[in-house]
């Protein structure tokens, strides 16, 4: 029972370790920096988990097929060893802490830099179950939004009143943005929590009613990316997809030329 | 202690039928109830994971079974999104306060605790009996929930508003379902605040003569230190549900804020914040599961020294780590809101005070590891089911040093990354720990062993399963995908990836048949199990000195206690343990004195 044993917890360390292996890769192309700083730190971490990980289910593995009932000699009688167990303890302390605030520096270029000058500001309100993105248009400010004003044409109310509003450019669950410019989003929702995820770009950001959050990003490369919602939002979460579109900046601008709306 | 003694005195043994098993002070007979709680409740939690598991696997082909069960959740033989997520919903609440809160604490913590420390009963029997009774009422709450008109609620395990805030408006589960189901966890709340004070009280004064704190076996610290958690934790998230309450029905604004529009309607309803909402529910959540883990690493614990026949590695270390990781818990809730919209600066601070678990957690690891080397280990069914405990736990743990750091949180928040982690941790490791737990005490509980052959076939496949379940989870989660979905299959980011889930679902079935063992060795134990010797195990703590099962009041005379609780293999000694209660003489003379 014990060879048994001790043999499966190495087989199934084994195929965990292959396994794990086998998502090596398998988030999509990271097409920015800070999608590629996230990687590292990830991959630094399983390393180092990947060694405790093995290390601590092979000694599991080797103490229940050497220490079975029926072996020979006697029961070590001891009741600890502070050596093994205070620099165990350490040792492992030092490595993580070590990581977690080597890990700082991916967050704190995402979440706590400041607003760079030259960035696009867009808009995204979540709603159940459609993604409202909205660009300033020529004047560069968006127009005000009140609840009273949203009808099935105007989702997210913009109001008629305020001059600034009329050419924003609305775009849903379709977000252009220009390759290699800064990206500002202005995160909203109009009910409930939402979570905009782009996995590209490893990162996502909850959408909280009330709240206008900023997140931050720049694309490096550009091509058509799938958007997922990553909170819980209703019985529609599953469906509530949106697209990021990564042009060259002319081509940009061409679309958002032929989305604003006409002149009245 | 005379006091103490004379106030259990004066609770006699009941006769007739109602009082000794069904409204029964004895704190064994409300063990087994919280513990026959729990089983009734893991069987429908896993029920409903069946139906997710083939919803996720075969998203897209119809059951006529479905049908026949659900004519309304799965019609033309497929589960609706809301159907599937109201399963989400239900098999997390269920699983987490009424499997994962209720067995090890609860079920052993009622039956073990008093009866480890050589008490009579817990400090307060009759609150002892009201907190079943009341966690009884919330489990018909939860249940009522399940089966209301106008569909289960579907707002996930953590409820977080405004979705559950808003009523039907804001779509299908959010009517009454979502209010039973409200109710149902502020009832199970005051039930654990009630049962954790009583706890606490008893192992503080009702220790037996000789008892020192540092004699109390592990199994004590855990449930000890669950209740104080219990304690400081349980309200808070009774506050955040009363609030929620008042927000649905009374016209509150807790959690809502100004300018919402549902369903294309303004809501009249201004000033709160819904991330207010995730603060409470985490300061309570983040604890929640080392309540649900740490009793399970005291039965463990206790049962790795007894079986390796040898003395617990580090049994200070081994208190000292409980504490830590128990408060340590009291300050890492943020990392569950990284991407919540808080303050970003504050995810530093989480994140560190996250990692440094690490630390009490491995101190753990290296002493289960330390008290089998050099042993010679019995593999009996509650040894298989604490080493897989022990493994289990070291490869569910190790992803909490991934989601514990918030960049790379950014990415895998909300994946299955985190359903594979949390499933391990305190999950299958919380489960192991009840069915180490269940194989151990059955036969001082109901006086007959338990069929080992079916106990090692129910361990393997188990063991197998989980792994075969909840590793490819992480990976899957490594890709992206997203969790509480309906269905994942229209994203081309995930396309190569998700082609994993069916080799899980069919690993989930086959860990779910294994359970029929479980229930098969149950009631084939009750039927004709051998019976039962009063120290089947060779263990030394104080109840295998009870007679089979213990009488009420548990000792014929108050026990006194001369040993640490795991004095296994002394050198010299007669036999390979002594038990707490042997005189003095028992260890040789010359052997280091212990405790």
């Amino acid at each position: 029972m014990g060879r048994f044993f001790g043999l499966l917890i190495w087989a199934l360390t084994a195929i965990s370790v292959i396994v794990l292996l086998r998502g090596v890769g398998a988030a999509p192309e990271a097409i920015s920096q800070a999608g590629r700083d996230i990687d590292s730190q990830f991959y630094l971490t399983l390393a180092i988990t990947g060694v405790v990980f093995v290390i601590a289910q092979g000694l599991l593995g080797w103490f229940i097929w050497q220490y079975r009932e029926g072996r020979e000699g006697t029961v070590t009688y001891i009741h600890g060893n502070n050596k093994i167990e205070v620099g165990g303890g350490v040792v492992i302390g030092v490595v993580f802490v070590a990581l977690a605030l080597l890990g700082q520096k991916a967050w704190a270029a995402l979440h706590l830099a400041g607003e760079t000058e030259d960035a696009l500001h867009v808009e995204v309100t979540g709603q159940q179950f459609a993604w409202n993105i909205r660009y300033p248009g020529k004047d560069g400010v968006l127009g005000e939004t009140a609840p009273q004003f949203v009808e099935t044409v105007n989702p997210i109310g913009i109001s008629p009143r305020d001059p600034a509003g009329k050419d924003d450019v609305m775009s849903i669950n379709k977000l252009v943005v220009p390759v290699n410019r800064p990206v500002q989003l202005n995160l909203k929702s109009l009910d409930v929590l939402h979570d905009f995820f782009m996995p590209a770009l490893r990162i996502k950001q909850d959408t909280v009613p009330g709240l206008s959050i900023p997140l931050r990003f720049k694309a490096e490369k550009t091509g058509t990316y799938d958007v997922a919602c990553a909170e819980l939002c209703g019985q529609g979460h599953y469906s509530m997809k949106a697209t990021l579109e990564v042009m060259e900046p002319a081509q940009f601008e061409a679309w958002l030329a032929e989305s604003a709306p006409s002149e009245e | 202690m005379s006091e103490a003694t004379a106030h259990h005195d004066a609770h006699a043994a009941p006769t007739g039928f109602v009082r000794r098993y069904l409204f029964s002070m004895d704190h064994k007979v409300i063990g087994i109830q919280y513990w026959i709680l729990a089983l009734v409740a893991v069987f429908i939690g896993m029920a409903l994971s069946f139906l997710m598991r083939l919803q996720i696997a075969y998203p897209d082909t119809p059951f006529a079974f479905l049908e026949a069960l659900f004519p309304k959740g799965a019609e033309g033989g497929q589960l609706t999104p809301e159907f599937y997520l109201s399963m989400v919903t239900m098999h997390g609440t269920i699983m987490v306060f009424f499997v994962l809160t209720t067995a090890p604490q609860g079920g052993f913590g009622n039956w073990g605790l008093p009866i480890q420390i050589g008490a009579r009963d817990m400090a307060f029997p009759f609150l002892n009996m009201m907190s079943f009774w009341v966690t009884f009422l919330a489990f018909v709450a939860i249940i009522i929930a399940l089966f209301f008109a106008g569909g289960a609620p579907l707002g996930g395990w953590t409820g977080y508003p405004p979705l559950s805030a808003l009523g039907p408006e804001a779509g299908p589960g959010q009517g009454w379902g979502m209010t039973w189901w409200i109710i149902s966890i502020a009832l199970f709340c005051v039930a654990s605040l009630i049962g954790s004070l009583n706890f606490i009280v008893t192992t503080l004064v009702l220790r037996c003569k000789g008892m020192t704190l540092m004699r109390m076996p592990l199994t004590c610290w855990g449930w000890f230190t669950t209740a104080i958690l219990s304690l400081l934790s349980f309200p808070v998230l009774l506050g955040a549900g009363v609030l929620l309450l008042l927000d649905r029905h009374a016209g509150t604004s807790f959690f809502l804020p100004s300018n919402l529009v549902v369903g294309g309607k303004p809501v009249d309803h201004s000033g709160g914040s819904p991330i207010l909402f995730q603060h409470l529910f985490w300061f309570f959540g983040h604890p929640e599961v080392y309540i649900a883990i740490l009793p399970g690493m005291g039965a463990v614990s206790q049962i790795i020294a007894t079986c390796a026949r040898k003395p617990i590695f580090g049994y200070r270390a081994m208190v000292y780590a409980i504490f830590a990781i128990g408060g340590l818990g009291f300050f890492v809730w943020g990392h569950h809101m990284f991407i919540s919209g808080m303050n970003p600066y504050t995810a530093v601070a989480f994140s560190v005070l996250t990692l440094t678990i690490g630390v009490p957690s491995a101190v753990k690891t290296i002493n289960w590891l330390g008290t089998i080397w050099g042993g010679k280990i019995r593999f009996n069914t509650p040894m298989l089911f604490s080493l897989g405990f022990v493994s289990v736990f070291v490869s569910g743990g190790l992803g909490g040093i991934f989601l514990g750091q918030s960049s790379v949180d950014l990415f895998l928040h909300d994946t299955y990354f985190v359903v594979g982690h949390f499933h391990l941790t305190m999950g299958v490791s919380a489960i192991f720990g009840i069915f180490a737990g269940t194989y151990y005490w059955f036969p001082k509980m109901f006086g007959r062993m338990m069929h080992e052959g079916m106990g090692k076939a129910h361990f393997f496949i188990s063991l197998i399963g989980v792994y075969l379940i909840f590793i490819p989870m992480h990976t899957i989660g490594m890709g992206g995908a997203p969790r509480r979905y309906y269905d994942s299959t229209s994203f081309k980011y995930l396309e190569d990836i998700i082609s994993m889930n069916s080799m899980i679902t069919w690993a989930a079935f086959i860990t779910i048949g294994a359970q029929a063992i479980f229930v098969v060795n149950l009631i084939w134990t009750m039927l004709a199990g051998k019976k039962a010797s009063d120290n089947p195990w060779e263990a030394t703590t104080l109840e295998w000195i009870c007679a089979t099962p213990p009488v009420h009041l548990n000792f014929d005379e108050d026990p006194v206690v001369h040993h640490g609780p795991y004095e296994y293999s002394v050198p010299g000694a007669e036999k390979d343990y002594i038990m707490q209660t042997d005189p003095p003489s028992a260890v040789p003379a010359g052997t280091p004195a212990q405790h």
